[in-house]
């Protein structure tokens, strides 16, 4: 990668990772937009919890404790798993040396 | 101040199990698909950014924004954003990544809606969203502002398509027998203002690693054969690659 790709590409992990692991604390907790129309037509009771509801990061928290922290890891740990399988299957499913500008 | 994401990804029971095998197979031979096309679009240059843009969808995901005047919120879905700056069949590679890490960890979104999940935001949303990105490019200028008004307007139509697209599943296998205009009424409002953000977001976004590397920026190939842009005198879009 050049320099100013390293940069760009650390730039937007900083950017992902302040989002996920600070802003989402603050992110609006109204109804989204499905959950709403399903509760608008009539159709919402018929959602089931997800064979994962258990799972120790459910609902983007850790262990169920809603604070700051455990929200904040929860979406840093969601960041690190994303970049590390689709960066993992890129970097596989690549044509390797074909690029002009490797440094 | 509420962290309480219910995530706007179909939960399991909306659609009946049939429908969702159908949705899951066609899913399932789309990512075998876009595994095979995808190494057209990934070489050492573009590969990092890929796995990257998926780490930022996944956040974006996480960012539910108020509608104005309304109770309900809306969020990201980056089906655009990643089909332009690195390629459709990469596109449909990462949002299945952040939909299966969202389902599988998060349990946001059901494990057997899965599928419809994959087929609503991985598939329909980058296939149209992009289809339509590349209609409008080809018409607009061979500019900067033009590639970012396509990808504006391809972004803003990503949202009800989805929506719409949910709407069409439910009518097929919904599970309470609904008349579909009750369902696609209550769907298409809040969507279309949902579309509202997913643009701004996604032309920001794309708009700034335009700024950077429009060399890196799939959806702007055509740039790169165009003269330098106006006010760039370095000509950065032509000569990085």
């Amino acid at each position: 990668m050049t320099r100013r790709g390293r940069t760009l590409w650390l730039a937007g992990l900083v950017a992902a990772l302040l989002v996920a692991g600070f802003l989402s604390w603050y992110a609006s907790g109204s109804p989204d937009g499905l959950e709403h129309a399903a509760e608008e037509a009539g159709f919402a009771h018929t959602a089931e919890d997800s064979v994962t509801a258990g799972s120790p990061l459910a609902d983007y928290l850790v262990d169920g404790e809603e604070n700051r922290l455990s929200a904040g890891a929860a979406g840093v740990i969601g960041v690190v798993v994303t970049l590390a399988l689709a960066g993992g299957l890129t970097l596989v499913l690549r044509r390797r040396g074909s690029s002009a500008d490797r440094s | 101040m509420c962290n309480k994401l219910g995530g706007v990804h179909v939960p399991d029971g909306f659609l009946d199990p049939a429908t969702s095998v159908a949705t899951g197979a066609l899913a399932a031979g789309t990512v075998a698909l876009a595994l095979r096309k995808a190494r057209e679009e990934l070489d050492d240059r573009t590969a990092p950014l890929a796995g990257l843009t998926a780490a930022f969808v996944f956040a974006g995901q996480m960012m539910n924004f108020p509608l104005p005047g309304l109770p309900v919120s809306g969020h990201l879905i980056g089906a655009v954003l990643t089909a332009v700056l690195v390629g459709p069949w990469t596109a449909v590679l990462c949002m299945t990544v952040v939909l299966l890490v969202q389902a599988a960890l998060f349990a946001d979104g059901g494990i057997t809606a899965l599928g419809t999940n994959v087929t609503l935001m991985a598939l329909l949303a980058v296939v149209v969203g992009y289809g339509v990105f590349r209609g409008l490019a080809a018409l607009l200028p061979r500019t900067r502002t033009g590639v970012l008004a396509a990808t504006g307007i391809a972004a803003f139509l990503s949202v009800p398509v989805a929506a719409l697209s949910f709407v069409g599943l439910f009518a097929i296998g919904g599970s309470v027998d609904l008349p579909l205009g009750t369902v696609a009424a209550a769907m298409t409002g809040v969507h279309l203002l949902i579309g509202l953000g997913e643009a701004a977001i996604t032309v920001a976004v794309v708009g700034a690693v335009l700024a950077v590397r429009p060399d890196l920026v799939h959806g702007a190939a055509r740039l790169r054969t165009a003269t330098p842009l106006a006010g760039r005198p370095t000509g950065a879009a032509t000569v990085l690659r």
